[in-house]
């Protein structure tokens, strides 16, 4: 046996993979096996899935219940998209600036940048969540700051009340997952070759026109990878909205959690994850196939 | 990259510094806070034996968050090395052998990059019920012996989610191998356990070390996948925390923030330290 094992390079490359795999399919394949399987269920009085086989779960997603037509899950998950779009298209506007500063920074400084960008990040998400409560509710910090700042030129400020607001929600979509973007553009950024610079230089193109012809175009791995780690948690995420939207911005996650918990109905809340899944999935395949990524996300 | 900088650029990175450290700054400024509600800023606190750090003091004697404290290290210790072992395996299973389920296997470990993390929690809560009351109705267990959900549902299923990070990490590292030193190693007779622990191991460490840190922060900061994995005792400080934020939350919370940080920051400290001098 030991010298089989010993020649035998599969017998050893699937002794290696065994635990992980057993790993994977335990605790990811089959629970999402499981719940495809309860989302064609039903609820039990009780709360409790009968398995059985009906779309009505998914039918009363895109709105059509027993009681008629209605459209509140669709805003739902509308809603959610928008966010994470907008979130998306907002935190690469943050990212993009400070991965190039820090890529264009002296080499012996990176580093330290780079490390300054992740310190936030080991504050804990809730904790964050919570840091930004203190800012915007409205005898927060930021009011304070206002009012401060227009005190001293003699106006009169009536505080604004930031939170709980949907653009609250936005805001801590940004603050957590800004990192995620700023990691995978710098990798990129960082990789292109000095000399493409020089060439173009050569050749007579202006800096704006290098950058638009020369780096965006060579970063743009980078801002494909980091898209997708963004978007993804942000469609999935229900404590940045649960909190700072004040249970009254309802997102996908929200809708799914909701429905496991306080709703106990597990085979509509597991028709909504199916749901959520199939549309994450949808766009990161598009997105992956039109733009290609990879190593990118092994680096971030 | 050229050095040519147009202050544009530094501005805009200037304001992403503030507005990432804002609220870093907040936290820690109100851990200092003399108000028990913490809402306004009412001057430092200067109270008992303790001074300015009485909220320090105070949560010395909350059970709970200490207790949330443990829970949080405990499971971030454990994932971290087992998804750090088994998922260097994987790396170099994936990097340097051809078996069957190749292919398969990959695209398994990239399912948890592109599924929102809410779809794996819920699967795995649905999976664990079905299981535990299996197993509880036929062995007919009751009372305290029940299976549920606690520790070890937290501590497998934060693996699954780290393993993939651990395995990509590794990967990168063996991607840059030399074979010829193994090979060298094997012709001078070491055998290939003496070759893999003396030639191979140290080379790849710094990518083990770095996939194990990922696996032990992905953990520390988890919330939606312990959220549906936790059962009574096995609370984490970001479920604990989640739970306080519905009613009042005092200093002692931010303090708990403050010496979080500055622990995180000293360990990284080290663990960089330790990676130059190697």
């Amino acid at each position: 046996m030991l010298k089989r094992l010993r020649e035998s390079k599969r017998l050893q490359g699937t002794l290696l993979i065994t635990p992980t795999l057993l790993w994977m399919i335990i605790l990811l394949i089959i629970p999402l096996i499981l719940t495809l399987i309860t989302s064609f269920g039903r609820r039990d009085p009780d709360g409790n899935v009968i398995y059985t086989f009906t779309l009505d779960n998914y039918l009363r997603l895109i709105g059509f219940s027993e009681t008629g037509f209605d459209d509140l899950y669709l805003q739902i998950i509308w809603r959610s998209l928008v966010l994470a779009f907008q979130t998306t298209v907002l935190v690469i506007l943050m990212a993009y600036p400070l991965a190039y500063f820090i890529a264009r920074a002296p080499v012996k400084r990176r580093n330290t940048l780079l490390f300054l960008v992740l310190v936030p990040l080991w504050t804990n998400f809730v904790i964050r969540i919570y840091a930004w409560i203190m800012i915007l509710r409205t005898q927060g910090v930021l009011n304070g700051l206002i009012g401060w700042v227009l005190g001293l030129v003699g106006i009169h400020f009536t505080p604004l009340d930031f939170y709980p607001s949907q653009g609250a929600v936005l805001v801590g979509m940004i603050y957590e997952f800004l990192p995620f973007m700023i990691l995978p553009i710098y990798t990129s950024l960082e990789k292109i070759d000095g000399s493409l610079f020089e060439a173009a230089a050569d050749l007579g193109a202006s800096a704006v026109r290098t950058f638009w012809r020369v780096t965006l175009p060579l970063s743009a791995p980078g801002m494909v990878a980091g898209t997708i780690l963004v978007f993804v948690p942000v469609m999935g995420t229900f404590i940045v909205s649960d909190i700072l939207g004040g249970r009254q911005v309802l997102l996908v996650g929200n809708l799914i959690q909701r429905q496991f918990l306080d709703a106990r109905n597990a085979a509509f809340g597991s028709a909504a994850a199916i749901l959520l899944m199939a549309l994450t999935l949808v766009v990161t395949l598009y997105y992956t196939r039109r733009f290609g990524f990879g190593e990118e996300i092994a680096a971030a | 990259m050229s050095n040519k900088r147009s202050p544009w650029v530094t501005l805009t990175a200037l304001f992403v510094y503030v507005f990432l450290y804002a609220p870093v700054i907040v936290l820690i400024v109100f851990a200092f806070n003399s108000s028990r509600t913490n809402i306004v800023f009412e001057g430092v606190v200067n109270q008992g034996p303790c001074g300015p750090f009485y909220w320090f003091c105070r949560l010395a004697e909350n059970d709970d968050a200490l207790d949330a404290a443990g829970n949080t290290l405990i499971i971030a210790v454990a994932s971290a090395l087992i998804a750090t072992v088994i998922g260097t395996m994987a790396a170099l299973a994936l990097q340097r052998y051809a078996f069957p389920v190749k292919r398969a296997s990959e695209a398994a470990l990239y399912i948890p990059i592109v599924i929102p993390e809410i779809v794996m929690g819920i699967g795995i809560l649905v999976f664990f019920s079905a299981l535990f009351s299996a197993i509880n109705n036929t062995l007919g267990l009751t009372g305290d012996s029940r299976l549920s959900l606690g520790l070890g549902t937290v501590i497998v299923s934060h693996v699954a989610f780290s393993v993939p990070f651990v395995t990509l990490v590794v990967r990168a590292r063996l991607h840059g191998f030399d074979r010829s030193l193994e090979e060298a190693a094997m012709d001078l007779g070491a055998n290939e356990f003496t070759t893999f622990r003396r030639v191979t191991l140290p080379i790849i460490a710094p990518g083990v070390l770095s996939g194990g840190l990922l696996a032990f922060t992905l953990s520390l900061d988890d919330f939606i996948i312990t959220f549906f994995t936790t059962g009574p005792g096995s609370t984490t400080l970001p479920i604990y925390v989640y739970g306080l934020l519905r009613r009042i939350v005092t200093p002692e919370v931010n303090a708990l923030s403050t010496i979080w940080i500055l622990t995180v920051l000293v360990v990284v400290f080290i663990s960089q330290r330790l990676e130059s001098r190697n």
